[in-house]
């Protein structure tokens, strides 16, 4: 079943509507207005770059594409331009979907048709007919700073929820911190199709302003990274927010941000969940505490097998991703088909809880930062010799980065002070020049020296 | 005082090099109103707890909203 076969039966018929901070447009309404102004079957069986800048137009094309493209690529609205080849190249894409404010397709990608969607759904006769299984491939951040493309299907994505029954009652409101192009947002758009209507957060809307539109348009479910819901608190909105359900996402859920949100919605209930692009849904934890209890490792009813026997979490399951798509791509799954993405666990009475990521991946408030990629700009500062980017363990966006660094004349006493000062500012600069203001570290300590493995590595802190 | 003033310079460090517009820090102003973001409140949180050796949030009730909130959870620990 496509997406719009699965709403027509649900959310349209039950009056929901995808909600921005400027329109609405009811689901029912989908079912003979289209953005692709009546050119729908050119993009029969293709494969589509989906570089819609506005959220609610890609909302209403992801939902138009489904069983139409064989393949749609949903670019995050912060891809930078200089990956764009790179990522129509490796999905063997041959089509651009844009919108007035996306630019222009890459010339030399590939990409032989574009089209611009409008942003308000044209009223005209559209034939929602199914004529294949699209593939939906998700970005997610690499090593070297250039997207991974994750393939998944409208399965694999629903896998969480699908079969589950409608809840009886008032029809419910989503809604996310997420944009839905990210694994977490896409998690709460779909769940929201099937179900009602989505309250879509909007790019650089204050968080008050955000939390008093969900108020009004009654959002009954809300989901976010606990450094989304640190931001809300502190907002003091939320204080006239009233939701049945909280969930939170994407980084590791410390007891400081479940015990909060308790305080602030002792009606609802707060959940969080371990999921990411790859791997898909693990679980969710409803009963208060961070991390898991150790009784979830095993197999679960909806076949969502979770292992834990190396120490790291790994997840076989229906919402696993398909593959890595691209020249080079590594395998996704392990030879037993799980999905390990390097998150350490810690057995501590009976509960499993994250400790860090193996590789060392930083997670800045839900942005994934990798160490080697920030290395290397400290790294090409003339009198930098190495350095070591870690986490740092942060209460407000759950980690930071923070880096030691060895300069090329280190005899064990450090810089002189206005030296430090200078070489300091100088990597800053040249961090805040090339990377995202996430990714430059917060932190900068000069040592005398790193400690390396015997294969000549540097050795990564474990957590 | 020493507590106040240490946590005043580090917002304007910060917002100076995020560069971003800081409001006057008075007491009812609201946090996320500052001009601020929150990676930047990360930083100034993680370079407090370097200045000052604790961080009064690994056991803090409530999350503070206004910058009076701020200093006040900081000064309660130093206290």
């Amino acid at each position: 079943m496509t997406l719009w076969e699965s709403v027509a039966g649900t959310a349209a018929a039950r009056g929901g509507a995808l909600i921005g901070s400027a329109r609405a447009v009811p689901l029912a309404s989908l079912a003979c207005a289209s953005c692709l102004g009546g050119r729908l079957d050119a993009l029969r069986g293709r494969t589509v770059v989906v570089a819609i800048r506005d959220q609610l137009t890609a909302a209403i094309a992801l939902l138009e594409l489904d069983g139409v493209a064989r393949r749609m690529v949903v670019c995050t609205p912060d891809l930078a331009p200089e990956h764009l080849p790179h990522v129509a190249r490796s999905a063997q894409a041959d089509t651009w979907l844009g919108d007035s404010s996306s630019g222009a397709p890459p010339a030399g990608a590939g990409l032989d048709f574009a089209l611009e969607a409008d942003p308000a759904p044209e009223p005209g006769t559209v034939e929602r007919r199914a004529s294949c299984e699209t593939e939906w491939v998700l970005l997610t951040s690499g090593t070297t700073g250039a997207p991974k493309l994750v393939a998944h299907t409208l399965r694999s994505l629903s896998s969480a929820f699908a079969g589950q029954p409608q809840e009886e009652g008032a029809v419910p409101v989503w809604s996310t911190f997420y944009d839905i192009r990210r694994y977490g947002g896409i998690q709460i758009y779909l769940r929201a199709l099937h179900a009602g209507s989505l309250v879509l957060s909007s790019a650089g809307e204050a968080t008050t302003d955000f939390l008093a539109r969900a108020a009004a348009a009654g959002v009954t479910h809300i989901s976010g990274t606990p450094s989304h819901w640190r931001k809300a608190l502190m907002s003091g909105a939320a204080q006239r927010f009233s939701p049945a359900y909280v969930r939170l996402s994407g980084e590791i859920a410390d007891q400081g941000i479940l015990d909060a949100l308790r305080a602030a919605f002792p009606r609802a209930v707060v959940a969080h969940a371990y999921a990411s692009t790859e791997a898909g849904v693990g679980f969710e934890v409803r009963d208060g505490s961070a991390g898991f209890p150790a009784t979830l490792a095993g197999k679960s009813d909806g076949g969502v097998e979770i292992d834990v026997s190396r120490g790291t979490l790994r997840i076989r399951s229906p919402g696993n991703a398909a593959a890595y798509l691209g020249a080079d791509a590594p395998a996704l799954r392990d030879p037993e088909g799980f999905v390990d993405l390097g998150d350490r666990l810690e057995l501590r009475d009976g509960r499993y809880y994250f400790v860090g990521r193996s590789g060392g991946i930083i997670n800045v408030g839900g942005l994934k930062v990798h160490p080697e990629e920030v290395e290397a700009v400290i790294n090409s500062h003339p009198l930098v010799r190495m350095s070591l980017v870690r986490s740092r363990r942060n209460p407000i966006t759950g980690a930071i980065v923070a880096a030691d660094v060895v300069l090329t004349d280190a005899d064990g006493t450090g810089p002189e002070q206005g030296v430090g000062e200078r070489i300091r500012e100088e990597i800053l600069a040249a961090c805040r020049t090339t990377l995202a203001a996430h990714k430059v570290p917060a932190v900068i300590r000069f040592v005398p020296s790193l400690e390396m493995s015997a294969s000549g590595k540097l050795v990564r802190p474990r957590a | 005082m020493a507590v106040r003033s240490t946590i005043t310079t580090l917002f304007q460090e910060v917002a100076r090099e995020q560069q971003r517009q800081l409001a006057p820090l008075t007491d009812d102003l609201k946090l996320l109103q500052c001009g601020l973001d929150s990676l930047s409140f990360a930083l100034i949180v993680a370079r407090l707890e370097d200045a000052l050796g604790y961080d009064p949030f690994d056991t803090a009730e409530s999350f503070p909203v206004t910058f009076g909130d701020f200093v006040k959870l900081y000064e309660a620990r130093a206290a």
